[in-house]
């Protein structure tokens, strides 16, 4: 095995020796420091950390076929509380009174339909224009919180409709209706990246754009594909989280763009675009709620947790830096 | 003159560099002295190893052996900091200035003078400069934006920025590729300046008129060896030829022994800007023509131009006989006309994807299952490819970025191929390509005429064009200079053309 493939394997695989690492840390140091009773490891723990970590995961999924694609999205956290604020509001629309509970699937697909034209607005810029897809997120992650802001002020929108509590608490074959989505999400996606052309396509755009134009690759369309897809997913995280809670304050989502940005990158997507796995941007998503729920399983504030994220997010970058340089040689700029 | 100079010590010696690269012997003992006062001139095919050995003088390659002395002392550079602290400096083809600072800035980036608590000291700074700057008597200040400069004026201030230190030696890279007549005239004024104030000058040019010109000495560089350094005084255009291209050049031409076809692509009066004017030339269906020309004279910006990177401003391309619109690659492609890039790293391939999936890059939306693509049926165009273009990877799943430049670029090849176009552009095919590899591209290319694809070849090497090519296009700065047959051509007429001497167009006059 060359130095090469084996840093490759080096770093596909670190996500997951992080996971573990984590398990066991918070397993041991948990049995010295933690108030609870429970033990870590609790399967119901597991479980309900699986679920915690759909909202989030399901963006970051997101946010990785982006970010292969080489650019970033950072208007996901606005399309969430757009997203969620169609659904909720829509179910109390005089039109779909007679609706009975078929204006869940209704409301549903009106915020997913937000959050794909939404993006679609991001696409349609980017590739028009030809501005940075940074700039241009930015500026619809500015309007688009503006929107919400405009739907209902600094009031909270709410409906609690109880069949979609239900659903949304439902647990089918012990995980929870948010885990599956997160799941299915995962699936999807990796076929997508890996089997379609689009993925395939999505991925030669990032690591060599110009040679993708060159093979005679549309590369606006692939983008504009991916922006829709992200709002669709930012809009799909609302609907599972906010089926449960029923209730959207207009700051709901904010900063969870560098949340998932972060969870991607810690998954070893490149920010530079042409690399990045699906399946490791869950470990991603996985390895920062591990944390989260550790940290404060040993007693640790919030704070503590979000300067130990960062901390760590540097660290992998670090390293993977140095990796780079160790097995490509590449230059010490 | 000649005594005097002899008489004191080189302002930069080199001794038997050599450097390897995985593959490559790039320098392989190279030796010459630069004289204080000299101008002397480094010449070699693209190739020859100049670029490599100016990269070692510059810090950023370190020699496997021989040693670099700067009048009398032996040096060792890490970096290009370094290479100018020690009294090197460089005046590079693509300029490296900042161009939103003003030119005082430039000059003394990383060096501005400063006051007390690290402010800098912006009066001293200007002062410092103007007084450079008069010495080069240019027509702009230490104010000014560099941004807001002519290319020439930019050169000025890489310039400048050479006469900030003491240099006891300065490289000219290729330095009047983008000057008109009269910037030329005053960089050879400057070149003066610094001769008389005792800098060794290495000038690299391919422009022979500059060199007979400006220069003391001709050093010539071939296949990474040093191959003789000639006075100019007493040396003829043919001296230089025949150490730049040594043996007698092996011109067993690949002689067409097949029937050419029907004209498959002509151009006629093709413009596009100032990059190329009034292009026209025919290509038949198996026939080879080479572009043979300097850096910058053109060439692969027509190629760009067929295959709808470039939007043309006058002119048609014909296509078997159909007058055809290209504004795009999938247009170029969908009508048949394939580019291998003259950049295969940059352009060419997606480096991080594997063999399998770089080839089929521009089909893989035809080449499905359902919604998902067919692994058997890009396997399938793989393996014939693999098979016939010979290509060595252990499998289809190495990353193209790991394969030799030879292998790369045949990957780059069949993924055309596989296209089954009509008119084949291939631009630089051999570049940082090894020896060995080189004959199997040439090869190949001859295959591919002969099963009747039109071809054309774009390269800056000689021995290239000539192996290669039915017919050779010579290209000076934009334009047609000459057209030659296979029969007719010589290298010193072909030189000549691309030099922009030999013809009455009154260009190089």
């Amino acid at each position: 095995m060359n130095n090469e493939s084996r840093t490759r394997l080096i770093k596909k695989g670190a996500i997951w020796g992080f996971i573990l690492f984590e398990l066991v840390f918070f397993s041991v140091a948990g049995s010295y420091l933690s108030l609870s009773e429970s033990a870590f490891m609790d399967l119901d723990n597991m479980l309900l950390l699986l679920k915690q970590s759909a909202p989030i995961g399901i963006i970051a999924l997101g946010m990785t076929i982006i970010m292969i694609n080489g650019n970033i999205d950072l208007s996901v956290g606005a399309t969430y509380a757009l997203a969620a604020i169609v659904m909720l509001d829509s179910m109390t629309w005089p039109v779909f009174a007679g609706f009975g509970d078929w204006v869940i699937p209704v409301s549903w697909i009106l915020a997913l339909m937000t959050g794909v034209a939404l993006g679609a607005v991001n696409g349609l810029i980017v590739w028009k224009t030809g501005v940075d897809a940074f700039i241009v997120t930015l500026g619809a992650m500015l309007g688009y919180r503006g929107l919400v802001f405009m739907y209902n002020g600094e009031e909270p929108t709410s409906h609690l409709n109880w069949t979609l509590v239900d659903f949304a608490e439902a647990q089918f074959l012990g995980l929870h209706t948010a885990t599956w989505f997160l799941l299915a999400v995962v699936g999807g996606l990796w076929f997508l990246m890996n089997r379609t052309v689009h993925g395939r396509n999505a991925y030669a755009i990032g690591d060599n754009r110009e040679a993708a134009v060159n093979a005679g690759i549309r590369v606006g369309p692939h983008m504009m594909i991916n922006f829709m897809l992200i709002g669709f997913l930012a809009a799909l995280s609302a609907v599972v989280f906010y089926s449960e809670s029923g209730s959207v304050n207009p700051n709901d989502g904010e900063l969870f763009e560098l949340w998932a940005i972060t969870a991607v990158v810690l998954g070893g997507t490149k920010l530079t675009g042409g690399a990045g796995s699906i399946v490791s941007t869950l470990g991603g998503v996985i390895a920062i709620q591990l944390l989260r729920k550790g940290l404060g399983y040993i007693g640790a504030g919030t704070e503590t947790v979000n300067l130990v994220i960062g901390l760590i997010l540097i660290a992998v970058l670090f390293l993977d830096r140095q990796l780079n340089i160790k097995a490509k040689g590449e230059l010490k700029v | 003159m000649s005594e005097q100079v002899s008489a004191s010590v080189p302002a930069l010696r080199l001794e038997a560099i050599v450097k390897t690269f995985p593959g490559v012997r790039a320098l392989d003992g190279v030796s010459f002295d630069v004289m204080p006062g000299e101008v002397h001139a480094l010449m070699g095919e693209n190739g020859a190893g100049k670029s490599t050995l100016m990269k070692v003088l510059g810090g950023i390659h370190q020699p496997d052996s021989g040693r670099i002395i700067v009048s009398e002392t032996p040096v060792k550079m890490s970096s290009p900091l370094e290479a100018k602290h020690k009294g090197i400096v460089f005046i590079h083809q693509e300029l490296s200035l900042a161009k939103e600072l003003t030119v005082a800035e430039n000059i003394y980036l990383g060096e501005l003078p400063r006051k007390r608590f690290g402010l800098v000291d912006w009066q001293a700074l200007f002062d410092k400069t103007n007084t450079i700057l008069q010495r080069l008597k240019v027509g702009f200040d230490a104010r000014t934006r560099v941004g807001d400069l002519s290319i020439a004026n930019q050169q000025m201030v890489e310039i400048a920025r050479a006469l900030t230190h003491e240099a006891k030696a300065v490289i000219f890279d290729e330095p009047t590729a983008s000057l008109t007549d009269a910037e030329k005239t005053v960089l050879f004024e400057v070149i003066d300046d610094l001769k008389s104030h005792g800098v060794g000058i290495i000038y690299i040019s391919h422009r022979m008129e500059e060199i007979f010109k400006i220069t003391d000495r001709i050093s010539v560089l071939r296949d990474g060896q040093y191959r003789g350094t000639l006075e100019t005084a007493e040396t003829t255009e043919e001296d230089i030829t025949q150490l730049m291209i040594g043996r007698k050049l092996d011109l067993t031409r690949h002689a067409s022994d097949h029937e050419l076809g029907e004209v498959a692509l002509e151009v006629k009066g093709l413009s596009c800007g100032s990059l190329y004017k009034d292009i026209s030339f025919k290509v038949r269906a198996g026939e080879v023509v080479g572009f043979y020309g300097l850096v910058g004279a053109g060439r692969t910006e027509i190629a760009e131009t067929l295959f709808g990177l470039r939007t043309p401003t006058g002119g048609c391309i014909v296509l078997e006989g159909q007058e055809v619109e290209i504004s795009s690659p999938v247009d170029a492609i969908n009508l048949g006309i394939s580019l291998v890039p003259e950049n295969r790293k940059e352009q060419g391939l997606v480096l991080g994807m594997n063999c399998r999936d770089n080839m089929t890059l521009p089909q893989v939306s035809d080449l499905t299952a359902g919604p998902f693509v067919s692994d058997g049926a890009e396997i399938a165009i793989f393996d014939h490819y693999y098979d016939k273009l010979e290509i060595k990877t252990p499998s289809w799943k190495q990353q193209a970025g790991n394969l030799s430049g030879g292998n790369q670029q045949k990957i780059v090849i069949g993924k055309w191929l596989s296209m089954h176009p009509k008119v084949l552009i291939v631009d630089e095919p051999t570049r940082g390509i090894d020896v060995g590899s080189k004959s199997e591209i040439h090869k190949l290319i001859r295959d591919l005429a002969s099963q009747g694809y039109a071809v054309v070849v774009i390269s800056s090497e000689m021995p290239e064009v000539l192996q290669v090519s039915d017919r050779i296009v010579a290209m000076y700065s934009g334009r047609i200079m000459r057209e030659f047959t296979s029969e007719e051509v010589t290298e010193d007429s072909l030189i000549q053309a691309i030099s922009g001497l030999g013809d009455n167009s009154g260009q190089a006059a």
